[in-house]
């Protein structure tokens, strides 16, 4: 009876909070994730359009320049994923709220995703302009340990059976790897690197063309809007998985069984 | 618009592999994790599903034990 009392009050609440609890968000995860996806293919269209078409040859670089538009959409993703994880993870520590733990594990294959997507973009960018794949700069380097900590925490995550002891092993990577992102964004500054400085920024007046700028930050809203589908998704499934023994999951796979 | 033939366009001004070579990979990333996404989703539910075949009964006869009881 104690669950069915709390189930109502939780419907019956108006608060936002209500949707710290997993059996609000589900629902409102499973309405946003196709919505969010359209938005990123219409962005992911509009974007590759002013990049290849509307973007002009850059005078030093020639037209080699155009994968920008994803290398620096996935760094950036990859960074800011990586701390909104950690953020989870603190977030799940200090009040012990279980969708804390379930979105911070939902954020890790994306951002790891994006990270490898960077170093991959960078290292074929730097062939024709450095000549070479790969340095051992401070930039590419810290880039290259953030991709261990994305799978150091889901290895970890993956490797311990107890649910609740795998969600603070993780927290606790996820919190200490931290440091790294600001070292990563701050490398081309603090050290002397082959990797050029920051283009964008929100002090200075951009450094490059407006289209060139137009394309980038329209592909980079358009990596927003793909990360937030694929991890509603993601976390709708670790929702059930964790929740199975609760009487709304019960009634959420009724609902599949009746229409399967 | 910058080109002056689809030609010219594949080319990319002769580094066609760096920047093709970015965006298929970037793709075919972005659509693994899709499907991953998609099929981990339709797995859980088939997963859950069967396991609330094998333990439901027993929670039914608890219950009705239960109501012949009270």
């Amino acid at each position: 009876m104690k669950t069915a009392n709390f189930d109502d009050r939780i419907k019956r609440s108006k608060s936002l909070l209500r949707f710290a609890a997993p059996q609000m968000f589900y629902p409102l995860a499973g309405t946003f994730a196709p919505w969010c996806l359209a938005v990123a293919a219409v962005l992911t269209v509009l974007g590759l359009w002013i990049g290849f078409f509307v973007a002009p040859t850059d005078a030093q670089q020639g037209d080699v320049y155009r994968v920008i538009f994803i290398h620096v959409p996935a760094a950036w993703m990859s960074m800011f994923i990586y701390l909104v994880m950690a953020f989870w993870a603190a977030v799940g520590l200090v009040l012990n709220t279980r969708l804390s733990f379930m979105m911070a594990q939902a954020l890790a294959p994306t951002g790891a995703m994006f990270c490898f997507v960077a170093l991959w973009t960078g290292a074929l960018w730097g062939r024709p302009t450095w000549g070479t794949y790969w340095v051992w700069d401070a930039r590419l380097t810290s880039q290259l340990l953030l991709l261990f900590l994305y799978l150091g925490y889901i290895a970890l995550t993956q490797a311990i059976d107890d649910a609740r002891r795998a969600d603070r092993a993780g927290a606790i990577i996820a919190l200490v790897g931290a440091v790294n992102v600001p070292i990563i964004y701050f490398s081309v500054q603090w050290w002397n690197t082959l990797h050029q400085g920051a283009s964008v920024s929100l002090t200075r007046a951009p450094s490059m063309a407006s289209a060139m700028l137009w394309g980038m930050l329209v592909m980079a809203l358009a990596a927003w809007a793909y990360t937030f589908a694929v991890v509603f998704w993601r976390v709708r499934s670790l929702i059930l998985e964790r929740e199975r023994h609760t009487e709304w999951v019960g009634a959420e796979l009724a609902a599949h069984e009746g229409r399967a | 618009m910058q080109w002056e033939s689809w030609s010219a366009f594949w080319s990319m001004g002769g580094a066609a592999p760096f920047v093709w070579g970015s965006y298929a990979v970037t793709l075919l990333l972005v659509a693994l994790e899709l499907v991953l996404v998609l099929r981990r989703r339709r797995d859980t539910v088939r997963r859950l599903i069967r396991l609330r075949r094998v333990t439901a009964p027993d929670r039914d006869e608890r219950r009705a034990s239960k109501e012949m009881f009270e």
